[in-house]
């Protein structure tokens, strides 16, 4: 088992060898040619289910990637994202017995309120208190769904139905999904809209003089991280068949948030890596499972201090 | 009526304890010290293992062994603080915003599993309890302990403010506070006067944590997360930055706790806290005491 | 009708008044500097009329439009850009998005065409390097295009905040000291390069120490002093002008005659009021979002 996390994350060539390799496309096909190729190493139930978390995760860290990395604004709640979507899905799935991917478009079309709902009135706040505020919402969306009866309390939601059947083909739905996602994070990052993005990110002030709507920007961003973050949301409600609020705390958020500044904030490849890490490696120290938080906690000061970059940073020069 | 009062205000001077060391540090250097709340916890285990050390007292000797052991804590804490400021965020003082926030929220995770690491996940039970039959004022059933630990509380802070507002001490936090490089160059010695800022401020945290140990009994190692949330909101409310205006914020989210929760029911508490805390931002940013600062570019 | 007006403008932080009463115009493609020394509220005003901050009283007007309560988003849509006293260019970011920023306002390109790189999004990408490109050569940029803007040496980064700048295709372009900590020759490619904006139909309002730059270039020359306006007319005349020499370190016209010496005695003059106006930008953050919400 642990060969094969081991085997995978080998793949995923040290930063020495990054900038050549990112070059070209040929790390993120490498990347999903890897995760295609996964469950003929090893195919046990354990494992599938190890791997498709894995890529939930990397879906989710691509998502707050957008408002971390890009937009540069703190956000510890993004599991409340992850939450509604989650929910919205189950619920609509259970309550009105809809087919999964029927609750899709209502997941979307939730998320995008929620972001809009829990941006708008934050964005325009300092960036730290964005932090705590961010921080405080995804608690109270933790509590709503404990304490309301149509989310089903503390026990939360059992029997939400499969999206398709069999483990090994809801784990490549999983992967396809999730690379789109990850395509598609990419794709708005390099865009007229990510580079707004990071305009906000480097010096707000000289985004407005040069015409950019820094407040639309953002919430752009919130909102953008928000569906991604729902959608995963529904994945993981399909994965699972069982959500909780117990799967949503401030401990998943940060877990996320870790992942995106170990692989580097505002890479496509580094959070990839990241996530794939922060989900794996657990599994790999499940010796050290007292202290694995803690260590987390010591390597985001220490990433912070030593190497703010991350494991695989994103391109400081542009390739003509 | 009078018991909710009564109840608001002393939740809300242990949030007002806390939310000083938020508003101090804030104010001085504008980093918002996302480990606050676990110094509060790291306070409430030091003050444990020194009275596990000490051993058993007579219930008579309760009162003296817990204030020694107040004292001690909040040497220990505000040397956590000091070490943790030393360490983490003194190198960053000069980075993007967002990288001292990140390594406040990796001090935080390593406080609290860290304690987790050494304490176990269970709560743990204080050996020190304050007894004493409780009496009625206006409706209101107060017990001795409260009135002390009030006490100590509003003893602390009448302290911090003489410490702020009249001593060189507290006009060269002030100064830096206003402007660190014209400070530096009238040779205040800013990172001193930093670290004794968190030392103060940990120390704060340190006491509530021991006090809440006393009066509630149990303590375990997330206790500081929840608390560090509110002491923020109170800041909020009270202005960050302003010390009278933090403890008002302190009291005055105590006491709408108080009423929310008898309104609302128990378990919509923290909502109604968190939702208190976005309506302020909102509205109101500045806070209740803050000044309105008109933004420059 | 003139492009830029500003009539009667007032600013007071408190109880300080940063400006009391300015009044001057710009017309299309006409160079307007404004002088004074430091903390004269210079850069309060040009913050006034690029919307970052709301003046007290007064009209700002852009071709007959009214500017103050606009976000400066907004006003740079109108056609205005600018660049800033201490520099403030995206550090992280290379050379050609910081120039890419300036064509934000007139990119077409939606969410969709990004996602799924529709034509569209192709040609719009390539227009907007080229752009980008074009604007670099038009300033005589010299470093590596492709690399960090922060790598840059000091004199590059200034010319890569005006072309930034350009990149907007303003009608109207604001410069806070563009020569400050330039050298000589750098100084002489500055003039050059801000004739040949003018030639391009662009006007423009300046705020320079450099007085033989000022006198070099301007057709109208404004002076304040500790917010009042004390002159507005031609260069030579405003040279002439017993207020202006007055205010200039108490009457020695050699002053306006050359420009290096002066402009470190006017700063040790106002070292206080310099200091308070540059712990301004780095306050700006997003509460400036606030103010003119």
């Amino acid at each position: 088992m642990s060969a094969t996390k081991v085997r995978r994350l080998g793949t995923d060539s040290p930063p020495s060898r990054a900038s050549k390799l990112l070059q070209n496309r040929w790390a993120g096909l490498a990347g999903l040619l890897v995760a295609l190729l996964a469950p003929f190493v090893d195919a046990t139930p354990y494992a599938l289910s190890v791997m498709t978390s894995a890529a939930i995760a990397v879906m989710l860290a691509a998502g707050l990637n957008i408002v971390v990395g890009y937009c540069g604004l703190l956000d510890l709640g993004y599991v409340a994202f992850f939450a509604v979507g989650a929910y919205t899905s189950g619920v609509l799935a259970t309550r009105l017995e809809l087919p999964l991917l029927a609750t899709v478009p209502a997941v979307i079309v939730v998320t995008v309120v929620a972001g809009i709902v829990i941006g708008a009135p934050t964005l325009r706040l300092r960036s730290d208190y964005l932090a705590i505020v961010t921080l405080g919402f995804g608690e109270i969306i933790r509590i709503t769904a404990n304490n309301l009866d149509v989310t089903g309390g503390p026990s939360g939601i059992y029997g939400i139905p499969h999206l398709v059947e069999g483990p090994v083909a809801f784990y490549y739905l999983t992967v396809v999904v999730v690379s789109l996602a990850v395509l598609g994070a990419a794709r708005l990052g390099r865009s007229r809209l990510g580079r707004a993005w990071r305009f906000v990110r480097e010096d707000e002030d000289a985004a407005e003089a040069m015409g950019v709507h820094t407040y639309r920007v953002k919430l752009a961003a919130y909102v953008a991280g928000a569906v991604w973050g729902g959608l995963a949301g529904v994945l993981f409600a399909a994965h699972l068949s069982a959500i909780s609020p117990g799967s949503f705390t401030f401990l998943s958020s940060a877990l996320v948030l870790m992942a995106v500044v170990l692989g580097g904030m505002g890479s496509t490849p580094g959070v990839v890596v990241g996530a794939v890490v922060i989900s794996v490696l657990p599994e790999i120290l499940r010796d050290l499972a007292d202290y694995r938080f803690f260590l987390f906690g010591v390597l985001l000061i220490a990433f912070m201090l030593l190497r703010p970059q991350g494991l695989w940073p994103a391109r400081s020069k542009e390739v003509p | 009526m009078t018991q909710l009062i009564w109840n608001g205000l002393f939740v809300g001077s242990f949030y007002a304890l806390v939310a000083l060391g938020y508003s101090m540090v804030y104010g001085i250097i504008k980093l918002l010290n996302f480990a606050h709340g676990d110094l509060y916890m790291l306070g409430a285990f030091a003050g444990f293992a020194i009275l596990g050390a000490v051993g058993g007292v007579s219930s008579a000797m309760a009162l003296p062994l817990l204030l020694a052991v107040l004292l001690a804590t909040m040497v220990v804490t505000g040397l956590a603080g000091v070490t943790l400021e030393r360490i983490a965020y003194r190198p960053l003082r000069r980075a993007p915003r967002l990288s001292l926030l990140i390594t406040a929220v990796g001090a935080s995770f390593a406080l609290e599993y860290g304690m987790r690491a050494v304490a176990g996940a269970d709560p743990r039970v204080y050996p020190v309890r304050l007894g004493g039959t409780s009496f009625e004022v206006l409706g209101a059933r107060i017990t001795p302990q409260q009135l002390v630990l009030i006490g100590v509380a509003v003893l602390l802070m009448a302290g911090l403010n003489l410490l702020v507002t009249r001593t060189r001490e507290g006009r060269a936090m002030r100064a830096i506070a206003l402007d660190p490089r014209t400070s530096a160059l009238m040779g205040i010695d800013v990172n001193a006067v930093i670290s004794r800022a968190f030392f103060v401020g940990s120390a704060l945290a340190g006491a509530a944590g021991v006090m809440a140990g006393a009066y509630y009994g149990k303590i375990d190692f997330m206790m500081g997360f929840l608390i560090g949330l509110k002491a923020f909101t109170a800041a909020v409310i009270g202005g960050i930055g302003n010390i009278p205006g933090t403890m008002l914020g302190g009291l005055l989210l105590g006491l709408l706790e108080s009423f929310g929760t008898f309104w609302l029911g128990g378990e919509w508490r923290d909502v109604f806290a968190f939702g208190v805390l976005i309506l302020f931002l909102t509205v109101r940013p500045t806070g209740l005491l803050g000044e309105r600062v008109t933004e420059r570019v | 009708m003139s492009l830029l007006s500003v009539d009667d403008l007032r600013l007071s932080f408190g109880g300080l008044v940063a400006i009391d009463g300015l009044s001057f115009s710009v017309g299309e493609a006409e160079i307007v500097s404004v002088i004074g020394p430091n903390g004269a509220g210079k850069t309060s005003a040009f913050n006034c009329v690029t919307g970052f901050y709301r003046p007290t009283s007064g009209r700002i007007t852009l071709r007959g439009r009214d500017l103050p309560g606009l976000r400066p988003s907004a006003i740079a849509g109108l056609g205005v850009a600018r660049t800033f006293q201490n520099l403030r260019l995206f550090g992280e970011l290379s050379v050609l998005d910081n120039v890419r920023a300036g064509s934000h306002l007139w990119l077409r390109q939606s969410v969709l065409d990004a996602l799924l790189h529709t034509p569209r999004y192709r040609r719009s990408e390539r227009e907007c390097t080229e752009q980008a490109h074009h604007w670099l050569d038009f300033v005589g940029l010299r470093g590596d295009r492709y690399g960090q803007a922060r790598a840059l040496p000091y004199g590059e980064q200034r010319r890569t905040e005006i072309a930034r700048a350009l990149a907007r295709r303003p009608d109207l372009l604001l410069l806070d000291e563009p020569a400050a900590g330039l050298n000589h020759g750098e100084k002489a490619e500055m003039l050059d390069l801000i004739r040949r904006i003018q030639a391009l139909g662009v006007a423009i309002v300046l705020i320079e120490h450099d007085m033989g730059l000022v006198m070099e270039v301007s057709e109208r020359v404004v002076v304040l002093n500790f917010g009042r306006e004390i002159a507005d007319g031609r260069p030579e005349d405003v040279r002439r002008d017993p207020a202006v020499i007055e205010a200039y370190l108490g009457g020695d016209p050699a002053v306006l005659e050359e420009s290096a010496p002066e402009e470190t005695v006017l700063e040790e003059q106002t070292a206080g009021q310099d200091s308070a106006g540059k712990g301004d930008s780095a306050k700006a953050d997003s509460a400036g979002g606030d103010a003119h919400a």
